[in-house]
């Protein structure tokens, strides 16, 4: 894991101490809300439903225990001892006090953590895989890369005043785990013919009320180059991005007005330019980073066998268990999506267990996956065991990982300001109908996600089965979109119809998964099933 | 000019700036303003015989004049570089490394604020436009 | 009948005018007629409140009903988590809500 040295902590230190003035200038009167909004946005604080909302960053979704349990600390101490864990590999607080932030955020600091950058018109937290380091499939472990990006884009000077917001995810395998293709920019890490890696750049992704699926602009950036090349895609967008209309000012507008052609062709010639700066760090920096990402010591004499005979722990591995690199190892996510819980929430209680297991039996490391859960990404298959007794214990061992009822939802109008309905009474409902975890193992990887607004914080354009909670008339609608996806076969989903209320939505998706049930060939997915068979017996069973 | 910050030594510029179309259909300007839709490239074969140009914010959410600013520079413009307008004093560092020199604030800013604001970091993480070391460089100085 | 709602300043929490000042509940909430815009202003420059606004509520028997569910929810909590509403022992919180 990267560890701060002097001029890291330094910048952290600074940026609480700069946020702590601007937070008293706010309080006595000498910034208006005008004013002083910009400046809390730049650090992740919002005005939400209930009170202050404070989203800290949890770079590339890596945490160790100790960062861990300072955010069990700050949920019980400045909140309501809760937080909630978001599809951008965050965390946020709901009951924060204006007057408490500088605190936290002092006390973030002293564990390398801060709330720079997420938010605002800039470049937020740079996100990436969740099973970097961990996964078979990867071509080098994205994360030095992804730190290198952090400190690049750290109150860069340039790109501090976007048209928009801007999100860059970087992943270094073909099965993209973290919808890298609905990104502001999409870095794939790869390898040409000769064995060097590279960059695949994709621009352009993104949700909202104009989803688009990042088209590849460039397919090889040689490595060293990464950050010029970044640097001048940024430009290219700094500087022709629309600002007069607030929904068309992401960077996706801009490559779908003028093409991706004819923005390739300008971040080209902008490179040229740009690359003769020295922008990029030496190599010798990017060793010194990953190097901190070295694999943790693992032991070669761990067997790589699993006692099955517990049929609930067999259960747990055979859904949220994956295989891991290194022979004797596997990952484990741990599901916040209880049947009937929130999506993505975790009690303090919670966290600190999860920290104390990530030491205990993972290296001291733990990552959060944009679906809201958590991963322990190095345990010993020896462990796995007693890792699901504890979990169990803590009602943290839901054996429902990519099932329908793991559902990735955004807080919605019970705590959001920009909502228009609920999302979460909807997941609660949606998981309460298919609580048979018989049925829904039968119904197989099936990605359910509700947004409780056009924004698409809940991703329903890529989900299998999407939801969009709406204003109709002032009560709450919602729409039933199929056949969406955030992974490497990324894809948006159609909206099938008319709307529905909230039991009507929930036997909506029931006849929807029904009529798959019946029209699927052998091993077939949902979405498989979909694409073959088109949206039309869906609509038949759902309105026919 | 009671509102101008300025960080240069030489004497500030006299004559006003025109605007991008008339600097270029005329030939003894010294001052050119640039709104911010204008591009800065415009500007490159003439930098020679420049002394100020001005950059306009009009509204401090248009980052459009940090990538002039550093257009200019980057291709070695070495007079006044001004930016005018809704200049906040959170913006100034920013600014600053993107290679303003002075600055034409719409509302006065307080100047010890403005002190604070550009004194208070001492490392920074890219290379830009003000010279200023990257944390990287002096990790392996 | 209008009414006041905003957030306190320093605390962040959702707060309703109650003709003197800024009450947690929503059945203090008075009608303030045309002169919201009034109120609101003065307020806020006075930082009482931040970010208030003026919205529709019926009258009830049991004080101010938002006509909105998004001010109903404000009012409450997150339908969600009733035992952080602002009457947690309201049983009837829920129904009042949707």
């Amino acid at each position: 894991m990267y560890k701060y040295d002097q001029y890291d902590q330094t910048i952290v230190d600074t940026r609480v101490e700069e946020f702590r003035e601007q937070v008293a200038r706010r309080l006595a009167g000498e910034l208006s809300e005008d004013q002083f909004k910009p400046l809390r946005l730049m650090n992740g604080l919002y005005l939400q439903l209930h009170a202050y909302m404070l989203r800290v960053a949890i770079p590339y979704g890596t945490l160790d225990g100790r960062q861990m349990r300072m955010l069990a600390h700050i949920a019980r101490t400045y909140d309501k001892g809760y937080g909630h864990f978001t599809t951008r590999q965050n965390i946020q607080y709901n009951w924060i006090e204006l007057k408490d932030t500088p605190d936290i955020l002092a006390e973030l600091a002293t564990v390398e953590m801060h709330a720079i950058q997420t938010s605002g018109n800039c470049i937020r937290n740079i996100s990436s895989d969740q099973f970097a380091g961990a996964a078979a499939d990867e071509v080098t472990d994205p994360r030095p890369w992804a730190e290198l990006l952090r400190q690049w884009s750290t109150f860069h000077p340039e790109f501090s005043y976007l048209p928009r917001k801007f999100k860059i995810c970087v992943i270094a395998a073909d099965e993209d785990r973290a919808a890298m293709r609905l990104h502001d920019i999409g870095i794939q890490l790869t390898t040409n013919a000769a064995g060097e890696i590279g960059a695949a750049i994709y621009v352009g992704g993104g949700m909202g009320r104009t989803p688009m699926i990042a088209p590849l602009i460039k397919d090889f950036v040689p490595i060293d180059d990464l950050l010029s090349y970044v640097e001048a895609c940024l430009r290219v967008y700094n500087r022709y991005g629309r600002r007069d209309n607030i929904y068309k000012a992401r960077i996706k507008i801009l490559i779908h007005e003028i093409g991706a052609d004819e923005y390739r062709r300008q971040v080209e010639e902008e490179w040229a330019h740009v690359k003769t700066l020295g922008l990029d760090p030496p190599r010798a920096e990017f060793d010194r980073i990953a190097a901190m990402f070295a694999p943790p010591a693992f032991d070669a004499a761990t067997p790589d066998t699993l006692d099955r005979s517990d049929p609930d722990f067999a259960l747990w591995v055979d859904q949220n268990v994956k295989p891991h690199k290194q022979p004797g190892y596997a990952i484990a996510t741990i599901s916040l999506k209880p049947v009937g819980g929130i999506p993505g929430d975790a009690t303090a209680e919670q966290i600190e267990l999860m920290a104390d297991l990530a030491e205990r039996y993972s290296f001291d490391e733990l990552r959060v996956t944009h679906a809201q859960n958590i991963v322990l990404p190095h345990v010993r298959k020896a462990d796995l065991h007693a890792l699901w007794q504890a979990l169990d214990a803590a009602g943290l061992a839901t054996p429902n990982l990519d099932l329908i009822s793991d559902i990735i939802a955004c807080p919605g109008l019970d705590y959001c300001s920009l909502a228009n309905a609920r999302s979460i009474p909807l997941a609660q409902k949606i998981a309460t109908r298919f609580s048979s975890i018989e049925r829904q193992r039968d119904l197989g990887e099936l990605k359910l996600k509700i947004s409780g607004c056009i924004n698409a914080c809940g991703h329903h354009h890529a989900g299998h089965i999407g939801i969009l909670g709406v204003d109709r008339k002032g009560t709450e609608n919602y729409q039933l979109l199929l056949g969406g996806s955030g992974a490497e076969d990324a894809s948006l989903g159609k909206i099938t119809g008319p709307g529905f209320d909230e039991d009507g939505i929930v036997d909506a998706i029931e006849r929807t998964v029904e009529t798959y049930r019946a029209v699927r060939t052998h091993g077939e997915r949902f979405l498989d099933t979909y694409r073959r068979v088109g949206i039309e017996p869906f609509k038949e069973a759902i309105y026919g | 000019m009671d509102d101008l910050l300025r960080y240069r030594d030489d004497a500030p510029h006299e004559e006003p700036a025109v605007t991008l179309d008339a600097f270029l259909g005329q030939t003894n300007a010294t001052a050119v303003r640039l709104e911010s839709d204008e591009d800065a490239r415009a500007l490159l074969p003439h930098l020679d015989r420049l002394s100020l140009i001005e950059v306009s914010f009009p509204a401090f959410r248009d980052g459009r004049g940090y990538s002039s600013a550093r257009i200019l520079r980057e291709a070695g413009y070495a007079g006044e570089l001004r930016a005018q307008g809704d200049v906040l004093v959170d913006q100034i560092a920013l600014m600053r490394r993107c290679g303003f020199d002075s600055f034409v604030p719409d509302k006065p800013l307080d100047p010890a604020a403005v002190e604070r604001a550009l004194g208070r970091y001492d490392a920074v993480y890219q290379k830009a436009a003000d010279g200023r070391t990257p944390v990287w460089a002096l990790r392996h100085g | 009948m209008k009414i006041a709602t905003g957030n306190d300043l320093a605390t962040g929490d959702v707060v309703w005018w109650d003709g003197a000042g800024w009450s947690r509940h929503v059945e203090d909430a008075v009608d303030v007629g045309d002169g919201g815009a009034a109120l609101i202003a003065r307020e806020d420059a006075a930082r009482r409140v931040n970010g208030a606004y003026v919205i529709d509520a019926t009258e009830t028997p049991h004080g101010p009903r938002p006509a909105h569910i998004k001010d109903r929810i404000r009012a409450r909590g997150p339908t969600v988590r009733l035992d952080l509403n602002v009457a947690p022992a309201d049983a009837a919180a829920g129904s009042w809500v949707i």
